[in-house]
Parts: C-alpha cells; sequence; structure tokens
C-alpha cells in the first residue's frame, strides 16, 4: 500500500514539474521572438507596409501594450480564448488559441491540427519499426557476443549511428524508387481516405525514420543487456544451473529493458513533435514541416505555436518516461 | 529435500563427493598470465566440512568458483581435474555441469544484495532455480517450496515476504534468501564463498548458526571459503590454508589452529587480533599518563546529525557526548549503520553536526582545522588516482603555502619514510601498490599538516589481517613518537580492543556504554554489548561450540538486542 | 592485482608495474586499435583538405563560386554533359547540376564550414556544460534544483526545433556560421551538463576529496585540483560523441535551408538540392553524403575508441571470484 502510494506522489510530482517546465517555455519563448529584435507588428503587416499601418496593426495585435500584459492576452487566449480585431470583422479564437498566423490570418490552433495525422502517422509507424529491429538486434549481438554475428551487427549498428536521416532517406528513396522502382516516390495520403494507399506510401518514411533510429536502440540494448550481464546476480543463477539463454532473456533483458523503454517514450515524443528531416524530405504536412515553412517565412505565432505544442509532447513523454521506468524498475521510487 | 545420512569418517573406500587434485588456474592479464591457483588437491567425503583459509589474492575464491566450473567462458585456463559428485567439471558437457550447479553443488557468495536479480521477487527467484533441478514440478509447486525453504532459513511470515523484492530485506535476510535457494535444490554440498564477510558480527553468528543447523538436518557438505580464522574454527571440521594459490597447510581444525605447522599459519595466527587479550602494557603507559590527567583535546558535547528532509529525515547520530584527551586512543566500536562513521566525520568538522557542539582546546570548531587529521576506510578512494602518491602527501602543505617547493618535497619524502614507505616511491601512482601501503600514504597524507588528533575511520577493514597487524603498530608508534590523539573507529571488536585505551559503544546513533577499554570488553554492562561480544567468532572450536550453545540457549536476548 | 599484501614484515616490498597512466598510455592504447587508426587517418586528411582548401582549389585551378553554364544541360534541365555528373581533368569531381559549379571545389569549402561550426560549437557545449554542471552539483539545494530543471529542459527539447526557432529571430546580416556556433552550443550542452553533475557529485563523496579538505585545500582549489583531472576523461570521452552530432546537426540545418546561406558551400545544403537531382544526377547524391557518412562514422569510431583508451577495466572482469573479497562498509 505504502509502494502504491508512493508511486502516486512521484506521478503527481512528476505532473507539476512538467507543467513548470512548459510555463517557464512559454515565457522564454514569448520573450524570445516578441522581444528581441525585428518589429513583429512590421513582420505581421509585411514589407510593403507604411508606419501608419504598421501601427494600425501593433494596436490590432495588442503588440502596443506592456510585455506582461502581452503574455499574459496569450496565456488567456491558451486558456481561455480570446478575440482579434482584424481591422472591420471580429474573430473569435476558441480556447487553446495560439494565436494568429500573420501569412492567411489563419488560426495557429488549426494549423496544427491539420499537421497532426502525418505526424502521428510516421511517429507510430516508425516507432513500431526501431523496437523491433533495435531491441531485436540488440540483443541478437548481446547473445551471440563475441562471434561474428556480433561484430558484423556492431559494424551495421555503427554506420547507422553515423548516417544523417535525411541520407538514409535519400539513398532509399534512390534505390527504391528511382532504381528498382518497387514503390512509387511516396506523396502523403490521409489515413481517413485510403487506408491501403496510407499504408503503401508511408512505407518508406517509416522505414526511414524507424532503420535510423534502431541504431541507437541496438547500441542501448546491446551494451545495457551487456552490463546486466555483468552484474553480480547473473552470476548466481548460472551457478545455479541456469541456460544462458534464460540468463539474457529472462534476467538481462528485464534489467536492459526499462533504459529502452523510458528512451522510446522520450523519442516518440520528438518524433510526434515533428520529424522534421524525414517530414521534409517526403514532403509530409506535418507539424515539422509547419515549422520549417513558417520559419522560412518569418511566420512568429505559428512558429511559437508549433515550438510550445512540441514542447508539451516532449515535456509529457517525458513524464511518461519516467513513470514507465520507475514502474520497470521498482528501486528508483524507493531510492 | 532428500536426507542424507552423514557419512562415518571411517568409511575411506566410499567415492569422495569433491576431489580436486592438481588444479591450476591461470588468468590472462593483458599480455601476461597471473597464476590464481597452483598445483592443489584437496576432498570431501559426503557430510564432510571443509574451510578453505587465505588472504586476499590467495585464490581461495578462485577454487569455490572451480568446483562448479564458472570460469567456462572466462578466458580462465585450468589444469587438473575437479570431480564433483562424480561429475568431471572440466569436460563435462553443458548439459551435465547444469545439472551440477545446484543440483550437486548449490553456492552462497558474498554479497547478499548484488547476488540476486534485484527485478524479481524472491521467491520467484528461488522457485526458478528449483524447477531447473526438478522440471517435473509446477509453477505453483515450486512457490510452495520456496517458501518452505525460506521458512526454514528462518524468514518471519515466509508467504508473504517471498512476494518481496531484494532490496526490501536486510542484510542478513538476504544472505538467509540465498541459503534457502541453495536449500530449494537439495543439494549434496553447499560451497560457501565469504558467506558472511559483508554481514555484521551479530548477523554473521545468527548465519553461521544456520548453516550449523542446516548441515546436521540434510547431512549435506560444506565448503566455506573465508579469511576470517574465526568464522572457519567455528563452522568447519577440517581446514585448508592458502597463499600464493598454493596450500601450506591442511588438517583437523583444532589441529591447525592449536598447533601450527608451518611458519605462514603461524603468523598468520599471531596476527589476528584477539578480542579476549588485554592490551599490551608499553603503549597503554604512555596513554596513561596524560588521559588520567584529563588534560582534554576534543570534545564533543550532545552532537547530532541529520540526513534528508521531512519524512525522509533519519537521525544518524542522537545526541552523542565524549572527550579525547591528549595522547590517549579512543575506540568506537558499532555494527552498520550505528552512526560512528558520520560521528568521526564531524569530530573533524567535515560534516556539520546538525545540533551540539564540538570543541578543539575548549573553543568551538566551525570548520575543518589543520590540527584535526583523517584516516579514511577505502585505500582505494582515499588517493587521488590521478596524483602521485608524494604529490598527495604534498598536498596540505602546499595548501598551507608557507613552504618553498624544496622544503615541502623533502617534507613529503620524509613523511613517506616515516610511514615505512621507500621515498623514492614519490612519484609513483597509486594504483601501483598494495592497500596496506596506500594507507600508509593516507597516514603519512594525514601527518603533514602536524596534526594534534587523528581520526582512524576504520582504517584496516579493508586489509589482510597480517597487514592489519602493521598498520595498526605503525599508528602506535607514530602516536607514541608524536604525542598523538587518536580516535579508532571500528566494526571489529577485537581490533578496537587491541589500540584502545577508552572505548565507546554504540548503536542506533547513540552511545551505550563507555568506559576503559578492559572494563568495558572483561566486565560489560549493557546487554548490547554483551550480544556483541557474544557474537565475536573465537579460535577455539570447542569454545566455539559452546558459545553457539549459549546463543541457541540465549537467542531471545540476542535477536532482540541486535535489531 | 595490487590489492595483495604478503606477509613481510614492514612495507617494503616494491611497487608492481601498473598500467601505463596518463596521456601516454591513452595514446598507446589507441595506436593498437587499426579501425581507430584508420579513422584517425581519414580525419586527419579531412582537416588537412579543409585546412588548405584555397591551395587545392588552385591547384585545381578551379573555385567554388564560378558558373559555367557551358558545362550543364540546359536543355534537360541542367545535369551536367558527361559520364559521372561531368567528371573530367579540370572538374576532378564533376560540376554542380544547374550552375555547373566546380563539385570537388565546393566539397572542400564545405569541408571547413562543417568542421569549423562542429568544432566552435563543441567548445561552446563543453564550456556550458562544465560550468553548469559543476555549479549544480557544488551549489546549494537550490542552484541545483533550478540547473537541473533547465539542464532537464535543454536535454529533452528537440535540439533541431529549437535551433530552427532560433535562427528566425536573428537579422539576416549576421554571419551564419557565428551564429551556428551560438545556437548549437547555446542549446546542446545539457548532456555534458548532466555527465559532469553526476561524475562531480561521485568525485564529491570519495575520500580523497575529503582529505583535501581537511589538508587545508579551499572550495576552489579542491575544484580545480582534485576534481577537474578526474572530470577530463569522461568529459572528453562525451565530446568525442557530440563532435559528429554537432556535424549531423549543421547538415541538418543547411538541409533544411535554414544553415549557412548560399552562395557559401556546405554539405547538408548540396544534399538539400540533390533531392530534385537524385534521378538525372545520383553522383551529385552520392558525393556530398558519401563525404558526410564517412566523416561522420570516423568520428563515431574514432570516439569509441578514445573512450574504451579511457577506460582500462575490461581485463579485470575476467576473475570470477577474487574481485570482491573482503569489501566492506
Amino acid at each position: 500500500m505504502t509502494e502504491r502510494f508512493t508511486g502516486l506522489r512521484f506521478a503527481a510530482k512528476r505532473l507539476v514539474g512538467a507543467v513548470t517546465v512548459l510555463l517557464v517555455l512559454s515565457v522564454v519563448l514569448y520573450a524570445l521572438f516578441y522581444l528581441v529584435p525585428g518589429d513583429p507588428a512590421q513582420l505581421a503587416c509585411g514589407e510593403r507596409c507604411n508606419p501608419a499601418q504598421v501601427a494600425q496593426v501593433r494596436g490590432q495585435l495588442g503588440l502596443d501594450e506592456p510585455a506582461y500584459a502581452q503574455y499574459l492576452h496569450f496565456l488567456q487566449g491558451v486558456f481561455a480564448g480570446r478575440d482579434y480585431s482584424t481591422g472591420t470583422s471580429l474573430q473569435h479564437c476558441a480556447a487553446p488559441c495560439l494565436g494568429l498566423s500573420h501569412q492567411n490570418d489563419q488560426q495557429v490552433t488549426a494549423l496544427i491540427v491539420a499537421g497532426l495525422p502525418a505526424t502521428t502517422s510516421l511517429a507510430i509507424g516508425a516507432l513500431v519499426v526501431w523496437l523491433a529491429l533495435g531491441v531485436g538486434t540488440g540483443l541478437l549481438s548481446a547473445l551471440r557476443r563475441g562471434g561474428v554475428t556480433e561484430r558484423v551487427l556492431t559494424v551495421l549498428t555503427l554506420a547507422g549511428t553515423g548516417t544523417p536521416v535525411f541520407i538514409l532517406g535519400l539513398l532509399l528513396l534512390m534505390a527504391v524508387c528511382a532504381y528498382l522502382r518497387w514503390l512509387p516516390f511516396p506523396s502523403y495520403v490521409p489515413l481517413s481516405q485510403d487506408p491501403e494507399q496510407w499504408a503503401w506510401n508511408m512505407l518508406l518514411p517509416w522505414l526511414t525514420l524507424g532503420l535510423f533510429e534502431s541504431a541507437k536502440y541496438a547500441r542501448l540494448t546491446r551494451s545495457a543487456t551487456l552490463e546486466v550481464l555483468a552484474e553480480d546476480h547473473i552470476r548466481t543463477f548460472r551457478a545455479y544451473g541456469v541456460s544462458e539463454r534464460a540468463l539474457v532473456t529472462r534476467h538481462a533483458l528485464r534489467g536492459a529493458l526499462p533504459p529502452v523503454i523510458a528512451l522510446s517514450a522520450l523519442d516518440l515524443g520528438q518524433v510526434m513533435g515533428g520529424a522534421m528531416l524525414t517530414e521534409q524530405l517526403f514532403g509530409l504536412p506535418g507539424l515539422g514541416r509547419l515549422l520549417v515553412d513558417s520559419v522560412r517565412s518569418v511566420d512568429l505565432p505559428v512558429v511559437v505555436g508549433v515550438v510550445l505544442v512540441i514542447g508539451t509532447a516532449v515535456v509529457i513523454a517525458n513524464a511518461v518516461a519516467d513513470v514507465l521506468y520507475a514502474l520497470a524498475d521498482r528501486r528508483v521510487v524507493l531510492s | 529435500m532428500t536426507p542424507h545420512q552423514p557419512t562415518d569418517p571411517a568409511a575411506g573406500t566410499a567415492e569422495p563427493l569433491v576431489e580436486v587434485r592438481g588444479l591450476t588456474v591461470d588468468f590472462p592479464m593483458g599480455e601476461e598470465t597471473v597464476r590464481a591457483v597452483d598445483d592443489l588437491s584437496f576432498r570431501l567425503t559426503a557430510g564432510q566440512a571443509l574451510g578453505i583459509v587465505g588472504e586476499s589474492g590467495s585464490g581461495k575464491s578462485t577454487v569455490a568458483a572451480a568446483l562448479l566450473g564458472l570460469h567456462r567462458g572466462t578466458g580462465a585456463h585450468l589444469t587438473g581435474t575437479v570431480r564433483v559428485g562424480g561429475i568431471d567439471v572440466a569436460t563435462a558437457p553443458v548439459r551435465e555441469l547444469r545439472r551440477l550447479r545446484g543440483g550437486i553443488a548449490a553456492m552462497v557468495f558474498q554479497d547478499p544484495l548484488s547476488s540476486l536479480d534485484p527485478y524479481l521477487p524472491i521467491g520467484d527467484q528461488i522457485a526458478e532455480v528449483h524447477r531447473i533441478h526438478t522440471p517435473q514440478v509446477s509453477r505453483r509447486d515450486a512457490r510452495q517450496r520456496a517458501i518452505t525453504v525460506l521458512d526454514r532459513v528462518g524468514i518471519p511470515d515466509a508467504a508473504r515476504r517471498s512476494r518481496s523484492r531484494p532490496h526490501e530485506f536486510s542484510g542478513g535476510m538476504r544472505q538467509r534468501a540465498l541459503i534457502a535457494m541453495a536449500l530449494a535444490c537439495a543439494p549434496r554440498v553447499l560451497v560457501a564463498d565469504e558467506p558472511t564477510t559483508a554481514l555484521d558480527v551479530t548477523v554473521q553468528a545468527q548465519i553461521l548458526d544456520l548453516l550449523h543447523d542446516l548441515r546436521a538436518e540434510t547431512g549435506m557438505g560444506l565448503v566455506l571459503v573465508s579469511h576470517d580464522l574465526g568464522v572457519v574454527a567455528s563452522s568447519v571440521e577440517d581446514m585448508l590454508v592458502m597463499r600464493g594459490g598454493r596450500a601450506v597447510e591442511r588438517g583437523p581444525v583444532g589441529t591447525v589452529l592449536k598447533f601450527p605447522r608451518q611458519p605462514y599459519t603461524r603468523e598468520l595466527l599471531a596476527a589476528v587480533p584477539r578480542v579476549e587479550a588485554r592490551r599490551a602494557p608499553m603503549a597503554a603507559a604512555s596513554a596513561l599518563s596524560s588521559a588520567s590527567t584529563g588534560d582534554v583535546l576534543l570534545e564533543a558535547a550532545e552532537v547530532r546529525r541529520e540526513f534528508g528532509r521531512r519524512k525522509d529525515r533519519t537521525v544518524a547520530v542522537d545526541g552523542v557526548s565524549l572527550t579525547v584527551a591528549r595522547g590517549e586512543t579512543l575506540g568506537i566500536v558499532g555494527e552498520s549503520g550505528s552512526g560512528k562513521t558520520t560521528l568521526g566525520r564531524m569530530l573533524v568538522r567535515l560534516l556539520e553536526p546538525s545540533g551540539g557542539s564540538v570543541r578543539y582546546r575548549g573553543h568551538e570548531l566551525t570548520g575543518v582545522h589543520s590540527d584535526l587529521q583523517m584516516v579514511f576506510q577505502d585505500p582505494v578512494s582515499s588517493l587521488n588516482p590521478r596524483r602521485g602518491i608524494g604529490e598527495s602527501v604534498a598536498d596540505p602543505l602546499r595548501a598551507a603555502g608557507n613552504l618553498t617547493d624544496m622544503e615541502i618535497t623533502r617534507r613529503a619524502r620524509e613523511l613517506l619514510e616515516r610511514v615505512g614507505l621507500d621515498p623514492r616511491w614519490y612519484h609513483r601512482y597509486p594504483h601501483e601498490f598494495s592497500g596496506g601501503q596506500r594507507q600508509r600514504v593516507g597516514i603519512a597524507r594525514a601527518l603533514a599538516p602536524g596534526p594534534k588528533l587523528i581520526v582512524c575511520d576504520e582504517p584496516v577493514s579493508a586489509l589482510d589481517v597480517s597487514t592489519q597487524a602493521q598498520v595498526l603498530s605503525l599508528l602506535a608508534e607514530l602516536q607514541r613518537d608524536l604525542g598523538l590523539a587518536l580516535v579508532l573507529i571500528a566494526h571489529d571488536l577485537a581490533v578496537v580492543r587491541q589500540a584502545s585505551d577508552r572505548v565507546a559503544v554504540m548503536r542506533q546513533g547513540t552511545v551505550v556504554e563507555e568506559g576503559p577499554a578492559d572494563t568495558v570488553y572483561d566486565a560489560p554492562d549493557n546487554p548490547y554489548t554483551k550480544a556483541l561480544l557474544a557474537a565475536v567468532p573465537v579460535l577455539d572450536p570447542a569454545e566455539a561450540a559452546l558459545r553457539r550453545e549459549a546463543r541457541r540457549n540465549g537467542g531471545g536476548l540476542l535477536r532482540a538486542s541486535a535489531g | 592485482m595490487a590489492v595483495q599484501d604478503v606477509l613481510a614484515p614492514g612495507a617494503g616490498d616494491p611497487p608492481a608495474p601498473g598500467p601505463a597512466a596518463g596521456a601516454r598510455g591513452v595514446w598507446r592504447r589507441l595506436r593498437t586499435r587499426p579501425s581507430a587508426v584508420v579513422a584517425g587517418a581519414v580525419l586527419a586528411a579531412l582537416l588537412l583538405a579543409a585546412l588548405a582548401a584555397p591551395l587545392l582549389t588552385a591547384v585545381s585551378g578551379q573555385d567554388p563560386y564560378t558558373y559555367h553554364d557551358e558545362l550543364v544541360n540546359s536543355a534537360s534541365g541542367g545535369a551536367p554533359h558527361g559520364a559521372f555528373g561531368g567528371i573530367s581533368g579540370t572538374h576532378w569531381l564533376g560540376v554542380e547540376p544547374g550552375t555547373g559549379r566546380d563539385l570537388f571545389a565546393r566539397l572542400v569549402y564545405g569541408a571547413r564550414v562543417s568542421l569549423l561550426v562542429a568544432a566552435g560549437a563543441l567548445l561552446l557545449q563543453v564550456l556550458i556544460g562544465v560550468s553548469v554542471g559543476l555549479a549544480a552539483a557544488l551549489g546549494n539545494r537550490w542552484a541545483d534544483q533550478v540547473l537541473s530543471r533547465i539542464t532537464d529542459v535543454m536535454v529533452a527539447l528537440p535540439m533541431l526545433v529549437l535551433a530552427i526557432a532560433l535562427t528566425t529571430v536573428v537579422p539576416e546580416d549576421f554571419p551564419r556560421p557565428l551564429l551556428l556556433i551560438l545556437v548549437m552550443g547555446a542549446l546542446n550542452w545539457g548532456g555534458t551538463s548532466r555527465l559532469v553533475r553526476a561524475q562531480t557529485l561521485t568525485l564529491r563523496r570519495l575520500d580523497f576529496v575529503a582529505a583535501a579538505r581537511l589538508g587545508g585545500s579551499g572550495p576552489l582549489r579542491v575544484v580545480r585540483r582534485e576534481m577537474l583531472p578526474s572530470l577530463a576523461a569522461p568529459v572528453i570521452t562525451h565530446a568525442a560523441i557530440l563532435l559528429p552530432s554537432n556535424i549531423v546537426l549543421e547538415a541538418s540545418l543547411s538541409f533544411l535551408g535554414i544553415g549557412v546561406k548560399p552562395p557559401t558551400p556546405a554539405w547538408g545544403q548540396m544534399l538539400s538540392t540533390a533531392t530534385t537531382w537524385f534521378r538525372a544526377d545520383p553522383m551529385y547524391v552520392l558525393l556530398p553524403s558519401g563525404l558526410l557518412f564517412v566523416t561522420v562514422l570516423a568520428f563515431t569510431v574514432l570516439g569509441d575508441a578514445v573512450r574504451t583508451a579511457l577506460d582500462p577495466r575490461e581485463a579485470s572482469r575476467l576473475r570470477v571470484g577474487t574481485r570482491k573479497e573482503k569489501t566492506r562498509d
């Protein structure tokens, strides 16, 4: 009973920490983007605006208010929604309001929601690939340690960690689509539109991102497994006649999995925030693409919004990783 | 359980349970090989108990591992034959070897925490091992069996505790669990490698008693590996003394300990501190002169120390008052968790007391003081591995900054020589030295600022007995020559008695008894002190049997006071 | 083994020769690993090429900025004339599709940017990481809490995202390589700081640090003389991993069009344009990606080797039983 209570308290503590981190992040972002060089009103209005127009925009966006008031309004927008007057008409921006895009006055929230399906598709599929491939390879090389298999796998994973994801993707594209012609050049088809086409078109992005990440997981699984295998309790079970295979799968793996699970949660959070390079390479209309586009067009509200959403995903993933880790390794909670 | 009848010792024709002939073990270390065991032979008939004794590096643990073929695949090179229960360990196929491990010979390791899987409930671990050796047993029955053996080794509420993980057990209970694991396989011989070295002396006595009872009950054999002659004396019938991988002497315990034939065995025995022996008068004389005059050097008044905050708060030291006079030695004994190390660190102000005060010559201490130095327990972590030993000794002199470079180097060399090291080793690194030598460096460093008092925190607990004696006599000599006051903190009651004028016994953060060493040891007042003294293993097997009997009868007292 | 006393009067037994300590031992262990030697040679060649880029291009008679319209087939969209992306005696590695700029010159100059940015950022990362880590470990509870939480955020947040976001708020005319160094340096120090904090906390508990305090060393002296030397090995190991990741990050930013501005050449930027050329001119993909791959791989292999060379513990694992004899605490 006490253990469960400790676990709950641990989770609650993490949650409070996560919210704090997000608030701090939002302040920092806000300060950075709205208070550092360049005039946001000028940016919002466009290059050709005359001073009078800029001043008008400044008033509409509330940029003439003091910094803290702007931030409070921003927070108010996030939690309660706010209204924007665009010259003549009044636009209501509902609860999680992250502002309006400078480009087309679209709501940032809407833009982000539009990017979510592609990003989620990519993240989940890649997760499956990297877990299966990474953990499998890592375990195999731990089981066959000292052999040829291990050496080959080590070289492969080393090469894998050395390859930037866009090179991997480019080479795959070249090989699979341009030369072998096994797949058409991928173009995103929403899952809701045509599940089969969706899967075929996502195959290459999944493989690219999954392969890229799996090298890291193979190394982690292998080193964590070997680390546990070197511990004293393994010697105990060996001295009681437990077979080598059972030592690895039953005892070493149990110790090696918590870091793998924790890292998976973290990486999932990161990828959910947009695997920019992969999305860019394969033309997936996800969050990462949205961010890159908005950065290129200096669309500050969108940049802030996307970064905040990514931050949220990462912070949640972090908290989940901690809790998972604590669940998998009971010693953490108590120490 | 399959009980084996204790074999009649006269039945010499029976095949020995364990037979080791001409065993040699080499470990490759870089380009060269290290011979850990050199042409060793011994045999053990069923039901017999053999103790293997030696200092570190004698190869005794390597022998224990070789009995179960644990060197396979580690790169170690074995020659000679090892037969256990009729199986040739070196040549047996893996399947056969796995049957041997646990089924015929089961091993109990030194460190009970790291020897159990931290992620699995203890009952499951025992059940898993049990099922390997009796595959026809169902999961449920294997669990039941685990509970039975846990109950047998004295784990209270075994059914519930079998679901706990190792970190929820105390050190003694973990060692009981490991023994239960061995028991679950009903082996014919138990190989115990330093089974009590990581345990407190009262817990050690309980574990040794348990092993004794189990042997009487099941008739299994025992190979007990230990550095501690007292542990061996009270647990086995025959013993084998090892040194540098070779057998030096063997025979019945009583004979070897009473009438050792080999000079090495004699030296070893002479070096073992005896808890019943009074201190040599030589050192005591000088101390008495000043201690009795009451020239107080250091005084601790009601010092307290807490760790952690709010709910996690633990009290390590709870209102301890004591004084150290000039030139005397105050011994502080206690088991792990008694707060003795915390107290020692507060005396030199490495730790700030949460309450109370420490006064040096009547002045309240506010920080570290060059007159108060310390010698640490661990000879490995107490020296900076990246600095030559001479520079380590010179460091306090450099920090003081009132000597020239030449003077500093010369002084450091003098100090090295003073503690029995060659001053030419000034530029050598710590890893090139043995534990005893490193401890000497630590003493030289403590001497460098010209202290009046040195707190020695378990200065010899990581050393072999022969080295222990040398380091202790060095400390006594320095004390005499320099008029130092010493605070000697140790868990080993015999070591403390050998070196102290006065003794304080600590338990759970408080001093339960304090007084002149001989009074405390010969006529203890406090029941805890009595229990501690009763648990110390003695070198006489007959005396050991008597004490075991006494513990069994007065067991309530011991268990209650040992917590 | 070291902790092994023999029964001898006094302590006169001479010390056994141990493994060579210090930088020389590390160097010797590195040299015996063929993979490390190869990786080192590759990196040395690359570094040399980057340093001597003007010299090399002078020898080849080309520069990275001149357009050669005559060398590309403008009818087919700009693919280079000739086999393998237009490789010839004057253009050793062919020319860039579309513009006809000399590829060899662009690659060598690109190496300069990559290595400069990666090394500059590394310096900044290690500097910030070590300072923050030390401050967190040695400061009071509040300092530790604050710094550790900031470090957590730095580690968790996707660096690429923040780097991209940060580059938006900087004026156009700010020198890009410097900006990349600053951004990467300011964002990617979390790992170093965590490592340093953990190591320092461990070190602080060691007895030789306590002994130094008793010997009269002040806090700064303890840090300088006892801690920093022991921190060097783990920090160097970590830096060896950071460097290739910096190269990848720089290339990624350039790939996304947010790194070094054209016409200054950069590998990632070439790959970015190569995405549209891989059917017409595969050499244009393979050359920069191959170079990037080899560089990162060489750094990774070398980093691995450095780690093992700095950590000579392997052999002790062999001994089954004797390792932990008589350790009591």
